[in-house]
């Protein structure tokens, strides 16, 4: 039996001190208060005091109250049994089904050996021509989507998920609406997809540190399933709810912050959670797909800008389509090479196409006279609108490769592309005559 | 018995530890946690109490455990076998550390950087009786392609006398193969491994010389436009997505250096990879051996302990410049330095001292100064020359070059090839930015030529911005031309398919002749009088360019492509 303190001599924001002895560093421990009880870790030890993180927040907390000490940090199960059911940011049931305590884990386990991880190889079809033909999804890539609120990402997350090709889906909600976590249930049970997922849903209106496990509860859990040969794809939204939960703590910790109140290891933070994505030698695989949210559409912001060096590139979500500057992947160059030889060509040439339609289109804006290549352009940028980014396009890599072709010759000769003669000869629709270069 | 000591707080990765012996600033120490030992490195000393940054997670550590000093400076292993290895921060093999404990990397697990087992075949170069210095070279062993030198150890002070060395024969790095007694009579021994401690300079040369031999990268943005001495140092700031990484893996993999070390410093794991993976599969044309033979990896990536960042890039410059004091070239590549400056932020930060801007400590700007002049061309003791070239990347928070790490960065450099979203947005790559970027050291291609090629590049740009206001057909067709000669210098020498085999990789000797035949274009003067007109020709003989930089030097193609080149070039220019 574990020693009981009842010496609280500080409680500020969501921290309280106890003082207290042969207590290890992010143990947990339990507060018994008149509210019931609430789980609390160690984020710091200094001399006989323990800080901790109270899980709940502190409120209703009195000076008098229980803490005991777990003597182990915080566990997660990998259990089968995980497959459909949903939890809270605690890990408890959130679906009214019994808890599952068997084959525990710790959760924020050490990082994979880079020696044991492969180059990823293989593609992940969405359907959505922005993704496939520009900017491909990787299997093992960690990719955000960076969206100003109110835009429709956790509907792209969830077609994502439909469509791609994996074993298990994780989805950690951190400020979740209760109304997006409905929709995600409900559209995952739709689908089929629910007895292949697991749930850990932090909700808006439950205490704001309690998001801060959610990802490490889904990554643990899915790093399990990879490690039995699952491929897994683990959506997270929204990792800004996270970033200024960890914002929270450290205020109240008195840490210096760095950028707009941030602690100065928001990087390391982030990037702890994001490289679980792995491409195991000789085991499966986790996928991460997270929502950043950009307050005030600002790319610049310590989260969106701190997630944007540690992920393999990002999806910008603007006006309900996938923008085409910006939006990257990096490890396109992974696959697009095995795919079809004109991927990358077609790739390339209708972005820079497209920006130069952008330019052409603020010198209409500003009342010039439109050149014929400028009338071109406008021609190409409408139709790569609406047949390339509209996100209700639902089409396979090759048809939407085709489909390329066909607006380039549309609107331009060859030469005008400046695409190699060779790929001109094969792939050129016949309507348009073939100069010869 | 070791001096020991008592932990009393734990803070993220910074232990406080009460001691009773002495203590040394930056000496190393393990917080015993069971039976596992975990490094640290202390950082502070206030009265009896030391501050430790520990090199892996501190979960688990209570209040009392115990810390034992090692009396020895954080040091890496210096020796034959470096070459090929992947190492983390602290030198541990990551190989080895997956034979041993599987996908993860468990804490407290420290390998030799170096096989105690393996034999090498020594060749003495000294006899007995012999006086050298540290530094020196006392023999050699075979590494791959190089002669790997046996040196006095670097530490040493003084002139020894050589007592005795081993004949020619095999060797493990740690059996002793010389004695050597110094002035006042002390004897030591000589073995093929010695240690060093990373954050200090290996400095055991006669001079620091002038660097201004361009160091070929077989960029042409780079080579020609803003060149890289052999010895110099350069850094690479960008946003995110601009294309430093894959610009820095093009570079790694075409450079003309000997020897070239990676310090992938808090980076994603998955560009390593690629590294680890593709290098053994590629060949390094000049050698043509395996470029893994002639490459160290060091890899402490973003989600690996924060404090072995920090170290991570200076156990990478002392590889490289272990390697200097053979006579070879190297470089070294850090991507990225901002990780490092924030590892030192975080520690800052822990230690509660008064922070600078953006909360980096006001130490920052020293730091960065005192990692980049570790770069250098060196005259050796024996009069020969080596160098170390280093080339950081910087990360700049929000794309900012306003930001303290970038302004520290350029301070110090001589080199700068910042890259823009704008023109990674384009697709235009490498996005090296053509008119904000500059460098200090010469270029391979004539100055005059370069001059007027950079001219063009600023007025097509001013002609450009001027275009957006008065539009096409207020633009004087004169102005026009200037407009689509700097358009075409961009597209056809500027940007290069780092993806190809052929245009990914620019010989100097390619360089010299194709921009000869750009700046024909460049300096021409077109009868051109219609706008249209002019940009069709343009496109056309851009595309006549992009085709030639594919092919070979010595195909047919190649030949080929040219003389259509010249006959386009006669239908246009006047003096052509």
């Amino acid at each position: 039996m574990r020693k009981v303190y009842h010496k609280i001599i500080q409680i500020q924001g969501n921290v309280i001190t106890v003082e207290a002895s042969d207590v290890a560093y992010n143990e947990l421990a339990e507060i018994t208060t008149s509210r019931g009880i609430s789980l609390a870790q160690v984020i710091r030890l200094q001399d006989n005091k323990v800080f901790l993180q109270v899980f709940a927040g502190s409120r209703g907390i009195s000076t008098q109250d229980q803490v005991r000490f777990l003597g182990h940090p915080m566990l997660v199960s990998k259990s089968q049994a995980l497959l459909g059911r949903v939890f809270n940011g605690r890990g408890e049931p959130r679906d009214s089904r019994p808890a599952i305590n068997d084959e525990l884990i710790e959760i924020g386990g050490p990082s994979v050996n880079p020696a044991k991880r492969i180059i990823p190889r293989n593609m992940i079809r969405t359907g959505i021509p922005m993704i496939d033909v520009f900017n491909t999804l990787v299997e093992s890539q960690k990719l955000p989507i960076f969206s100003v609120a109110g835009e429709p990402y956790n509907q792209l997350l969830a077609r994502i998920a439909l469509q791609a090709e994996v074993d298990v889906i994780i989805i950690g909600g951190m400020g979740l609406k209760y109304d997006d976590y409905l929709f995600f249930r409900n559209t995952l049970d739709e689908n089929g997809a629910l007895s292949r997922s697991v749930m850990f849903i932090h909700t808006a209106a439950d205490p704001v540190v309690e998001s801060l496990l959610v990802p490490d509860m889904s990554l643990a859990v899915a790093e399990s399933y990879a490690l039995e040969g699952k491929r897994v794809l683990v959506l997270l939204t929204d990792m800004t709810n996270f970033a200024d939960a960890l914002k929270e703590t450290a205020i109240t910790m008195e840490q210096i912050p760095a950028n707009r109140g941030y602690p100065g290891d928001l990087y390391s933070q982030l990037a702890s959670r994001y490289e679980k994505a792995v491409d195991f030698d000789g085991a499966g695989s986790i996928t991460i797909l997270a929502v950043t949210t950009m307050p005030g559409d600002d790319v610049t912001h310590p989260v969106p800008d701190n997630t944007g060096y540690i992920t393999e590139g990002q999806f910008y979500l603007r006006n309900g389509r996938i923008e085409p500057f910006g939006s990257l992947s990096r490890l396109k160059q992974q696959v697009n090479s095995r795919t079809r030889k004109d991927h990358r060509i077609i790739m390339d040439t209708m972005i820079r196409f497209y920006a130069d339609y952008k330019e052409t289109l603020e010198k209409q804006s500003m009342g010039f006279q439109m050149s014929e290549w400028d009338k071109k352009l406008l021609k190409y940028g409408k139709l790569f609108e609406a047949q390339m980014m509209d996100l209700s396009v639902n089409i396979p890599l090759e048809e939407a490769l085709d489909a390329g072709w066909e607006i380039l010759a549309e609107c331009f000769d060859p030469t005008e592309t400046g695409i190699k003669s060779d790929l001109v000869k094969e792939f050129w629709p016949n309507k348009a005559k073939s100069t010869d270069i | 018995m070791p001096n020991t000591g008592k932990i009393v707080g734990v803070n993220g990765n910074m232990l406080t530890v009460e001691f009773t012996g002495a203590v040394t600033q930056n000496e190393v120490a393990y917080a015993i946690l069971g039976d596992i030992r975990l490094k640290c490195e202390v950082i502070r000393v206030r009265g009896n109490r030391a501050d430790l940054q520990a090199f892996e997670s501190t979960n688990d550590i209570k209040v009392g455990d115990q810390v034992e000093f090692d009396d020895e400076l954080l040091s890496v292993e210096l020796g034959p076998g470096l070459l090929t290895q992947v190492f983390d921060g602290l030198q541990n093999p990551l190989p080895d550390l997956a034979e041993r404990s599987g996908f993860f990397l468990q804490r407290g697990v420290y390998l030799n950087a170096l096989d105690r087992q393996k034999t090498w075949e020594f060749t003495p170069a000294v006899k007995a009786g012999d006086t050298v210095r540290a530094g020196d070279k006392i023999g050699s062993v075979p590494e791959g392609m190089f002669e790997h030198y046996i040196m006095v150890p670097f530490g040493w002070a003084g002139e020894w006398k050589i007592v005795s060395i081993a004949p020619q024969g095999d060797y493990n790095i740690v059996t002793p193969i010389a004695k050597a007694e110094n002035s006042k009579g002390e004897q030591r021994d000589i073995a093929m491994m010695q240690r060093w401690p990373v954050k200090v300079a290996i400095s055991c040369y006669k001079e620091k010389l002038l660097a201004n031999q361009p160091m070929i990268t077989q960029t042409r943005s780079i080579d020609t436009f803003f060149p890289v001495a052999t010895g110099g140092t350069f850094c690479t700031p960008g946003p995110f997505g601009a294309g430093k990484t894959v610009l820095q893996h093009s570079i790694s993999q075409n450079a003309q250096a000997d020897v070239v070390i990676i310090a992938a410093c808090g980076e994603r794991a998955g560009e390593v990879v690629e590294i680890l993976r593709e290098f053994p599969e590629l060949t390094d044309p000049k050698t043509g051996r395996s470029l893994m033979d002639r490459s160290i990896i060091i890899c402490n990536t973003s989600s690996m302990p924060v404090a072995a960042r920090e170290a991570s890039v200076y156990t990478a410059v002392t590889l490289a410049e272990y390697y200097r004091q053979m006579g070879l070239n190297s470089l070294l590549l850090a991507d990225s330095t901002s990780r490092w400056a924030q590892a030192l932020r975080e520690m800052s930060g822990r230690l509660e001292e008064i922070p600078g801007e953006e909360a980096f400590p006001a130490y920052l700007e020293s730091r960065i100064a005192e990692f980049y002049e570790r770069a250098g061309l060196v005259k050796l003791n024996d009069g020969k020359l080596g160098s170390v070239t280093i080339g950081g990347s910087v990360s700049p928070a929000g794309g900012n070059f306003e930001e303290p790490v970038t302004q520290a960065t350029l301070k110090v450099v001589g080199c700068f090839l910042g890259l823009s979203r704008e023109r990674s947005d384009a697709r235009r790559y490498p996005a090296i930015h053509p008119l904000d970027s500059w460098s200090k050291y010469p270029s391979v291609v004539d100055n005059a030529k370069l001059d007027f090629a950079r001219n063009i590049l600023r007025r097509g740009n001013e002609v450009n911005q001027m275009m957006k206001v008065v539009g096409e057909e207020g633009t004087h067709i004169n102005d026009f031309i200037v407009y689509l000669k700097s358009e075409f210098l961009d597209y056809v020498y500027l940007q290069q398919n780092t993806f190809d085999e052929v245009d990914g990789a620019t010989s100097l000797e390619r360089q010299k002749y194709v921009f000869d035949k750009v700046y024909q274009v460049l300096a021409g003067e077109f009868k051109l009088t219609d706008r249209d007109l002019a940009r069709r020709y343009f496109l056309e003989l851009r595309q006549n360019f992009i085709d030639w930089n594919y092919h070979k030097m010595d195909s047919k193609e190649f030949k080929e492509l040219e003389a259509a080149i010249d006959a386009k070039m006669k239908e246009q220019i006047k003096n052509a």
